[in-house]
């Protein structure tokens, strides 16, 4: 279980990379984050974003057409 | 330790490393030019970046009070904002407009798609810290006053502060 979760399902682009990097923003060091998104431009998107800022991107999934990115705030 | 000892100390933890610069011209006031120019701005800011967007010409009509009403002194600038008097939720399309049709019904598209508004992506930009700058120039030459745009924009610039950091920025782009 991540520390803080944010729903970005059903939003389109570029709402979840916001969302996830306001939370990651407001976040501590070391704490995890976790993103669920609907949008499939989220795939590439998230771990992109991920190498650029330089917040690992722990682990990623798909579940019930849902897709999850857990990233560690660095 | 002498006083001059401090000068040469490494750069404490506190200075942030410079963040790369990202420029967009804003020259439009067209709803599908102010889309992109919002996305690409406030997706910048979440990657990190130091992002500036200048609003020039039509352009600065995004940034326009919705009763920003007729502005300037002389009949031509209150034509001007008679014909065109957007803000960020009345922009029309550059196509397709259909008398206001077309960008009603890409509105309804947007929010049956959760697509976030032109207003939207103005007030997260704002959030992110995205530098919004108007053009003075622009705003002289069609009337408009700081009371006449949104809150939230840094003070009024030209051409050369635009150039001058676009001279250091990793993406300039003009939209």
């Amino acid at each position: 279980m991540a520390d803080i979760t944010v729903d970005a399902r059903n939003l389109q682009c570029p709402m979840p990379v916001l969302k996830l990097s306001q939370a990651v923003t407001g976040a501590d060091s070391g704490q995890t984050v976790e993103l669920i998104a609907t949008d499939r431009g989220a795939l590439s998107d998230i771990p992109a974003w991920s190498k650029d800022t330089g917040n690992p991107l722990k682990e990623q999934f798909e579940q019930d057409n849902e897709y999850h990115f857990v990233v560690v705030k660095a | 330790m002498t006083a001059t000892d401090h000068q040469t100390e490494p750069a404490t933890e506190e200075t942030a490393p410079e963040k790369e610069k990202m420029v967009i011209i804003a020259a439009s006031g067209d709803l599908d030019k102010a889309w992109p120019v919002l996305i690409l701005a406030t997706t910048g800011a979440a990657y990190g970046m130091d992002v500036t967007v200048f609003f020039t010409f039509w352009g600065l009509g995004i940034l326009k009070k919705e009763d920003a009403g007729l502005t300037g002194d002389d009949w031509r600038q209150k034509m001007l904002s008679m014909f065109h008097n957007s803000s960020a939720s009345g922009l029309g399309l550059s196509k397709l407009h259909f008398a206001g049709m077309g960008p009603a019904m890409m509105r309804g598209l947007a929010e049956d798609h959760n697509v976030a508004s032109v207003q939207e992506l103005l007030d997260m930009a704002i959030d992110l810290g995205v530098n919004l700058w108007p053009c003075q120039m622009t705003m002289d030459l069609m009337g408009l006053k700081d009371e006449h745009l949104i809150d939230g924009l840094s003070a009024p610039v030209g051409a050369g502060s635009a150039i001058s950091l676009m001279k250091q920025a990793t993406i300039s782009l003009f939209i």
